[in-house]
């Protein structure tokens, strides 16, 4: 019974910490038609940031509740400037070309980044634990669970809503699906898509940072962070069916609880559930749980 | 079609040209020409699946599996290299063949993507069994060849002459097999699938076929890395950014030609020595820049060069 709470509950700040790197990557591919290797490193790039800058606002010895803020300015100082860098720089030239390119030159810039990162903060890793220390820890079903990592759950939970009610309550959501349906018929109906894919791609991009940054006070942040999470956000997403918000939220649950059971009853298999589980959702749903339908082309 | 076949008549050459300079090449020359020639089947298998329009960021899969089976072998005791690279070959083979009937329903993005699932579930199995090493590998026993064991620079002499030779044989292969009927194929599949089907072929069987040689040559790559290095680990064998580099070759040469496929693969290993060798801190930087640069500016690969020197010549 214990180990059955000990379960769901690290699965569920798994599965939060999975849907918040894989939400960005959903959005962006739905949009854009781009599966983006280089959210791996946009990832990596707000754990640093953060980790970096909540050690120098600590040390500087402001108030405390301050040092979360840092953990919300990193991501968009991340998202805003590396996001306009890759779309405006490497991206928009390769919109007529097919899928894999595209993978491809973001594979490229993924490898570029991650040395980046080390030119940029070294090889040595950084700590950021004050904001968990700060809010202590609580106890569920007699076992104690530190209260940053359970907050995990209502920032996803956050980002999640957030990200459902813009794409289908707003205007700038309906012009998003408008260009997710049909790009050309879109730009055809006046809709600028060139601003509508920058704006998409920082989005994503903040997503991605903002992952990175809320997980950085739980982590030892150290070169390689980038090239983990970007497979597992593949494996979530890709299960969940590309380009779906609803998917990927089913996606981190479902890949999320997996791991957490494989890592307490059956060790050896934790590193390989997660592909196995993709494996077998796409023998039977080949598009994923949750993709939206599209029109065979004769 | 001209009455001989220019490409069989310049492998020839190279093949010739290449045997000889074995004997005076310096030891680390020989030792790229190993790895090219082990990434560089690789690529060719890519290729093959290139030209349906597939794209598999998993091979490291059979790579892996390949190297290790080899590995393995030479742990019980048999060290002939033919018997381990028949082995590996067909042991990689087998599976691509498996997970050909999965795999074959897919296409474009989530082929690719299938194929990584793949690759990471046989890495995590490697990295999690600490019989087999864990992260660390376990060594590779030097190689023999039908009861002869070289020694000191004979070992990497002979080891190059024999994976020369069974890459002559390979290269040959997959050229005549390209230019066959079922080869053809390929291209009609990229352009328009369900046409393909109405005109009788499956598309499918086609693509299965494809996907067992590709299978078939990443183990015999691996097989061959295996022997050259002397060690097998999950890190360089089974990660999924080794089958990134795999792709990154196939980008490189292009589709024009299998011999493109080892000017790349030698490109991108002098691109990755030199690099980690001068600039240990940045090598994958200037990796990345490299493939970026092709993407954006040759997108036809290494190999379009060619025809564009031919063309401004007039």
């Amino acid at each position: 019974m214990q180990q059955l709470v000990v379960i769901l509950v690290d699965g569920l700040v798994f599965s939060s910490y999975l849907f918040m790197v894989a939400v960005g990557l959903t959005i962006i591919f739905g949009v854009m038609k781009v599966l983006n290797v280089t959210h791996g490193s946009l990832y990596a790039f707000g754990a640093y940031l953060a980790a970096y800058l909540v050690g120098v606002y600590y040390e500087a010895g402001l108030p405390d509740a301050g040092g979360f803020l840092m953990l919300l300015l990193a991501p968009v100082i991340v998202g805003v400037v590396l996001g306009l860098i890759l779309e405006r720089g490497i991206l928009r030239h390769l919109y007529l070309r097919d899928e894999h390119t595209i993978v491809l030159a973001t594979f490229a810039a993924f490898l570029m980044l991650e040395d980046v990162i080390i030119l940029i903060w070294g090889v040595d890793p950084y700590f950021a634990y004050q904001p968990v220390s700060l809010l202590g820890s609580s106890e569920i079903g007699g076992l104690a669970f530190d209260n940053y990592s359970l907050s995990l759950v209502f920032v996803a939970a956050t980002v999640g809503a957030v990200c459902w009610y813009g794409l289908r309550r707003t205007k700038w959501g309906k012009l998003l699906m408008a260009v997710i349906y049909d790009r050309e018929i879109s730009q055809a109906m006046g809709i600028n898509v060139t601003a509508v894919y920058i704006v998409t791609f920082v989005l994503g991009s903040i997503l991605a940072a903002l992952g990175g940054a809320y997980v950085a006070p739980t982590i030892s942040v150290s070169p390689g962070i980038g090239v983990e999470v970007i497979v597992l956000a593949f494996a979530v997403v890709v299960t969940g069916g590309m380009g779906s918000i609803g998917g990927a939220m089913i996606g981190s649950l479902v890949v999320g609880i997996a791991r957490a059971a494989a890592v307490h009853l059956l060790p050896e298999v934790e590193l390989f559930v997660i592909y196995a589980i993709m494996a077998a959702v796409l023998a039977f749903r080949p598009e994923g749980l949750f993709a939206p339908a599209k029109a065979r082309r004769i | 079609m001209a009455r001989y076949d220019r490409t069989l008549i310049g492998l020839a050459l190279a093949f010739a040209l290449l045997m000889a300079a074995n004997f005076l090449m310096p030891e680390w020359v020989r030792f790229i020409g190993l790895q090219t020639l082990a990434r560089g089947a690789v690529a060719l298998g890519l290729l093959v699946l290139w030209r349906t329009g597939l794209i598999s960021f998993g091979h490291a899969l059979y790579f892996g599996w390949g190297a290790y089976t080899a590995a393995l072998l030479t742990r019980a005791g048999i060290t002939d290299a033919f018997v381990l690279t028949v082995a590996a070959t067909l042991s990689a083979g087998l599976l691509a063949l498996l997970l050909g009937f999965l795999l074959r329903r897919y296409r474009a993005i989530f082929f690719a993507l299938l194929n990584m699932a793949f690759s990471m579930i046989l890495y995590g199995a490697l990295v999690k069994t600490e019989a087999l090493g864990s992260t660390d590998g376990f060594g590779v026993a030097s190689p023999s060849y039908f009861g002869f064991a070289p020694e000191g620079e004979a070992v990497t002499t002979t080891l190059f002459a024999f994976s020369l030779t069974l890459t002559f044989v390979v290269v040959v292969g997959v050229h005549l097999y390209l230019r066959s009927t079922l080869g053809g194929l390929t291209l009609a599949i990229r352009e328009n699938e369900i046409r393909v089907e109405y005109l009788g072929y499956s598309a499918e069987r086609a693509i299965h076929i494809k996907y067992v040689i590709s299978g078939l040559l990443a183990g015999f790559g691996g097989a061959v890395m295996a022997m050259a290095i002397g060690q097998v680990d999950p890190d360089s064998m089974a990660l999924w950014t080794v089958s990134g580099e795999f792709v990154f070759i196939t980008v490189l040469s292009g589709t024009g030609s299998v011999a493109a496929t080892y000017v790349g693969a030698l490109v991108f290993e002098l691109i990755r020595t030199y690099a980690f060798e001068y600039a240990p801190h940045v090598w994958q930087l200037i990796l990345g820049g490299s493939l970026l640069a092709i993407i954006m500016f040759l997108p036809e690969g290494l190999w379009s060069l060619r025809q564009r020197l031919a063309r401004a010549k007039g």
